[in-house]
């Protein structure tokens, strides 16, 4: 068992798991799961007369919660639970990221650009600062994330959704192909 | 004293299920920047198995939960509102904005947090980062063509 749980866990495990959770949470308090809300909470914390974020942030009190969690399963399952391989990616993806120069692959990413000594390089700050700033402003544009519309949506049949995800892939594929071979 | 009490008795099922992500997301390695390249390069099933079994299982409990009316444990209707499309423009645009940024930092909101548990503190600068672009599009709401 423990064995089993050390291992990195199949996607027909994780997926099942991870959907299960968008009827757990209407069924606990007829909450809509989607994680970047949270994000559009922290700004409500802050002081400002941003009609945007005009709002009491303690209704989103159960989310942030949420997330809090996650930081915390985050550090259960990389500890206790963690795995003691090197990430199994496929040899395709490594030879591509090798031509890119990434050819440590020890971890979940590659900690010589997501560090603070890596934050201090231009490549660095690009993927973080940059890249996180993209996901905060695209996600509250699109109105959700991966949550909120890959999964919560596309399993309520919603087109909008659909055309977010399409828009998702469309940037990642950009930014993968286009933007990273100049970045690295 | 008991409003407390209350609210920490409220909270508590979603710090669980916050745990039970946290782990799950670790476990599977979605929060990997390296499987997330796997992904938008098209070398391996596993991200789209993931995504796409986790739409079928919560597609499949919706609709139950739709037919059957069935209320939360509150005794509240559940409801599910519509995302109005209106011209689309938000979604592809917005869509392909937040799909730069998940390649780049290889990490979508939830795996941001779980990241930072995991050992990767530079993630709380990429949280950081977040909430700024967040914070804009609130400015720039009003201009911005939805």
């Amino acid at each position: 068992m423990i064995d089993f749980l050390s291992q990195p866990w199949p996607w027909y495990v994780a997926g099942p798991l991870i959907g299960i959770v968008v009827p757990a949470l209407f069924l606990i308090g007829g909450k809509q799961f989607g994680l970047s809300e949270n994000l559009r909470h922290m700004c409500a914390m802050l002081p400002g007369k941003v009609d945007f974020f005009n709002y009491d942030w303690k209704n989103g009190a159960w989310n942030l919660t949420l997330i809090v969690g996650i930081v915390i399963g985050g550090w259960i399952g990389s500890t206790l639970l963690a795995n003691p391989d090197p990430i199994g990616i496929s040899e395709a993806t490594k030879s591509d990221l090798a031509l890119l120069g990434v050819t440590r692959f020890d971890g979940m990413l590659p900690t010589e650009i997501f560090s603070f000594e890596g934050l201090a390089s231009l490549r660095g700050f690009i993927m973080i600062v940059v890249g996180g700033f993209l996901v905060g402003f695209g996600t509250r544009y699109a109105g959700g994330c991966t949550s909120g519309h890959a999964i919560s949506g596309l399993a309520d049949l919603q087109l909008p959704s659909l055309i977010a995800v399409i828009g998702f892939f469309a940037g990642g594929l950009i930014a993968t192909f286009l933007l990273l071979p100049i970045i690295l | 004293m008991t409003e407390t009490k209350n609210t920490i008795g409220r909270l508590l099922p979603y710090l669980l299920v916050g745990i039970y992500f946290g782990i799950i997301f670790t476990k599977s390695e979605v929060i990997s920047w390296y499987r997330i390249q796997e992904m938008f390069r098209f070398q391996a099933f596993h991200m789209y198995g993931i995504i796409g079994s986790a739409v079928v299982v919560a597609a499949i409990s919706v609709q139950i939960i739709k037919r059957k009316g069935i209320r939360s444990l509150d005794g509240s209707v559940i409801s599910i509102p519509p995302k109005v499309l209106g011209k689309g423009t938000r979604y592809w645009l917005g869509g392909m904005i937040f799909g730069l940024g998940w390649a780049l930092t290889g990490a979508c909101p939830g795996p941001m947090f779980a990241l930072v548990g995991a050992g990767v503190p530079a993630m709380l600068v990429a949280i950081l980062a977040a909430v700024a672009g967040t914070y804009t599009y609130g400015v720039l709401r009003p201009k911005l063509p939805h």
